[in-house]
């Protein structure tokens, strides 16, 4: 089955095309040193927020990545956003940390409390990327939802079928997604290739599909009002 | 040598578990776990209990123990979780072959839990890991399932009279509902009737201290060895 979710008001779908996603874009860290504010970010969203930043010429604005495999090991996470909250903080850089809470338990945010620095709301990339209030909807609808983002589509396979290893040990795919129904794809970029592949990858999982449009969701939003925080610190 | 001539050489030496003593064959069982061999552990099985192994000395000497070691090297960063469920999936066989004959022999239980994944969570690896070693240490374990809600839980408490209750979530957005759970038993005057135990990947002890619960457990090996800790205190008391 393949569905489009397509309700949200218009002019929520107009500020989310404002914020679509050049594909020439690839991931990686600036490494720019005098930025005078940083976003640490997981390698899962940089190339959206390199687009975004870009869009919107915030030359001021370096990012810094961590790889999203670090989701295998949520512990380790907040030690990962430490250790370039240190580095921005000795180079004197306002800091923004645009990670979920990505299975952390909290503990990222309580050192992020203890640092005084501000994260994007929310629990997983996802959730900001289709929006708080609409995510509670998706998993009050179905439970045994599967979501993917343009990124999780482009590495399905590294980060899932190998990640999890079911390409070794197909045998193991009842006991990962044996209660999952649908896989919804929250895209942030407007590509029938992705749309193809997520497609797909609901079909290898033998789940029912559903496409959602989310484009940056709260993610930019959340940039634009860290940076109109800094504008005024930084005057 | 070539790459067929590797598998030859293996197929011509393909391991017949019949011609192992003993020790070599349970030997060769922690390593077949280790491999989540499933069809090879179950055949270890039969062929222990043909020698007239008791179904416990089986599942504590060969299945239990080879777990253990899957357990540490697990914790020590060795083994992934995909290699972790291949071996529950291989002990998980050996289980279907002497639980029944567990049963037959009436071995008194060490004590009885009842445990499912929080309402608004599906996922039940960790849960399954962990009912499964509990079984495998002499634990009655009555599994309720996945998404539960708290009249649910109540009501298997008041159904099974477990000594432990056990509560697993993967969703930071879930696990706050231990919380309601223990405070609905709080509020029934119930709590303390029971071992909370809880666990989860984004779950640690300030967590599980915070929502009141008798002791968070990290992997499948700290649960066994809490709740058995904790049963034998009650039953002291």
């Amino acid at each position: 089955m393949q569905l489009d979710v397509h309700s949200e008001p218009q002019a929520e779908r107009s500020r989310k095309r404002a914020c679509k996603v050049p594909q020439s874009i690839r991931e990686f860290s600036d490494q720019r040193t005098d930025a005078s504010a940083v976003v640490i970010t997981c390698s899962a969203l940089l190339r959206e927020i390199t687009a975004i930043s870009r869009a919107n010429g915030w030359t001021h604005l370096q990012t810094q990545s961590i790889s999203a495999e670090l989701h295998n090991f949520p512990e380790k996470i907040p030690a990962a956003v430490k250790q370039h909250i240190d580095a921005a903080k000795a180079k004197g850089q306002q800091v923004f940390v645009a990670y979920g809470d990505c299975g952390t338990g909290g503990l990222l945010d309580a050192m992020l409390e203890e640092e005084g620095i501000e994260r994007i709301p929310g629990a997983h990339c996802y959730e900001f990327f289709s929006g708080g209030e609409r995510f509670n909807q998706f998993h009050e609808d179905e439970i045994g939802t599967f979501y993917l983002t343009d990124f999780l589509v482009r590495h399905f396979d590294r980060l899932v079928i190998r990640g999890l290893g079911l390409d070794k040990k197909p045998e193991l795919e009842p006991m990962y997604f044996g209660h999952y129904r649908k896989l919804l794809y929250i895209s942030q970029s407007d590509d029938e290739g992705l749309k193809r592949q997520a497609q797909a990858a609901a079909d290898r999982l033998n789940l029912t599909f559903e496409h959602y449009a989310g484009g940056s969701g709260d993610l930019g939003a959340a940039l634009e009002s860290f940076n109109r925080r800094i504008a005024v610190e930084l005057k | 040598m070539q790459m067929s001539d590797v598998e030859e050489l293996y197929d011509e030496e393909e391991l017949d578990l019949t011609t192992l003593p003993d020790d070599e064959l349970v030997e060769q069982m922690f390593d077949d776990l280790y491999n989540g061999l499933r069809e090879e552990i179950m055949e270890g099985t039969n062929i222990l209990l043909e020698r007239d192994w008791s179904p416990s000395r089986v599942l504590n000497e060969a299945l239990v123990a080879g777990m253990a070691i899957v357990g540490v090297d697990f914790r020590d960063g060795i083994l992934f979780v995909p290699e972790v469920l291949s071996a529950a999936n291989a002990m998980k066989g050996g289980m279907e072959i002497l639980r029944p004959l567990l049963a037959e022999t009436g071995a008194e239980s060490v004590g009885k839990m009842v445990i499912g994944t929080v309402k608004g969570d599906i996922h039940d690896i960790g849960k399954n890991l962990v009912a499964m070693m509990m079984e495998g240490a002499g634990f009655e374990v009555i599994d309720i399932g996945i998404n539960i809600p708290v009249e649910d839980y109540l009501e298997a408490l008041e159904e099974h009279k477990p000594d432990i209750l056990g509560m697993s979530a993967l969703l930071t957005t879930t696990m706050p509902y231990m919380k309601v759970v223990i405070d609905t038993m709080k509020e029934k005057g119930i709590r303390d009737d029971f071992i909370v135990l809880v666990g989860g990947a984004p779950l640690n002890e300030e967590f599980g201290d915070a929502v009141g619960a008798d002791g968070y457990c990290r992997d499948a090996a700290v649960a066994v060895d809490m709740a058995k800790e904790m049963v034998a205190q009650k039953r002291a008391a």
